[in-house]
């Protein structure tokens, strides 16, 4: 389905989560974790771009491994992303939910 | 998937009374689970729960292989000395392959993604425990009325494991 964001179309799923991450954009990401009640600083983008990193490399994600990154601690994670940290900021990434349990 | 967006769940109160290992492990991964999802979540560790957040006993939690029919492993064989040390070998190596913590991690994230940890007051005074016995991450020792006081509201959801 599509959806606008930043006064673009994007093509999203039915959870919300961008299905092509060419479409994906800073504005959309700021219009994105306005829908998620977020307002993004500086941690926010520095999070994003290590997400969008790892997604890039084909490596599964978990909260665990988010800890461990050195970009932030898990504390700082649900600090930003209160509502679900990985679920929150993968959408906000322009990246599919990871089908963690951890 | 059909969600009722009217009642979500908010808070999941879960009660460990047990501290084999995979006990241990279902009721982390659930609480960890709810906070992922932004559903807050507390555990009350009581009777052999605690041992999962005694200091001295956390690391060396036991599968167990005797009594366990889905060990499929005959009670003869799984009672034989270092049997138990092996099955929980074999299933430490497949759940860090997973990228779950050991035991002392996971309280650590847990309490680090503001999961609250409980101790049961009338089994640490059955097995003679002090606070000071437990990990710093379990915040106070209550009595199972303060923890169902904890669990008032509506969403709140209690599991005992």
């Amino acid at each position: 389905m599509e959806k606008m964001y930043a006064g673009v179309a994007v093509n999203v799923n039915e959870e919300g989560y961008l299905t092509d991450f060419s479409q994906w954009s800073k504005e959309v990401a700021e219009d994105i974790a306005k829908e998620e009640n977020v307002s993004l600083t500086q941690r926010h983008w520095d999070l994003i771009s290590y997400l969008q990193g790892e997604h890039k490399k084909e490596s599964a994600l978990s909260i665990r491994k988010v800890g461990k990154s050195g970009v932030v601690s898990i504390k700082e994670f649900y600090e930003l992303f209160p509502t679900g940290p990985l679920k929150v900021s993968t959408r906000v990434a322009g990246i599919p939910k990871p089908a963690s349990c951890i | 998937m059909e969600v009722d967006n009217n009642k979500p769940v908010k808070k999941m109160m879960l009660v460990l009374s047990k501290a084999t290992l995979d006990n241990v492990y279902a009721c982390f991964i659930l609480a960890n689970g709810a906070r992922m999802e932004g559903i807050e979540s507390e555990i009350f560790f009581t009777f052999f729960g605690l041992e999962a957040v005694h200091k001295k006993k956390l690391e060396s939690l036991h599968v167990a292989t005797v009594g366990n029919p889905a060990m499929h492993m005959p009670t003869m064989l799984g009672g034989l000395p270092g049997m138990e040390a092996f099955a929980t070998k074999m299933m430490k190596n497949e759940m860090e392959k997973l990228d779950i913590p050991p035991v002392g991690e996971f309280l650590e994230i847990l309490a680090a993604s503001g999961s609250r940890l409980w101790a049961c007051k009338l089994a640490m005074e059955m097995f003679h425990y002090e606070k000071e016995d437990l990990i710093d991450e379990v915040e106070a020792v209550i009595t199972v009325g303060d923890f169902y006081q904890r669990a008032q509201g509506e969403g709140t959801h209690l599991m005992f494991i």
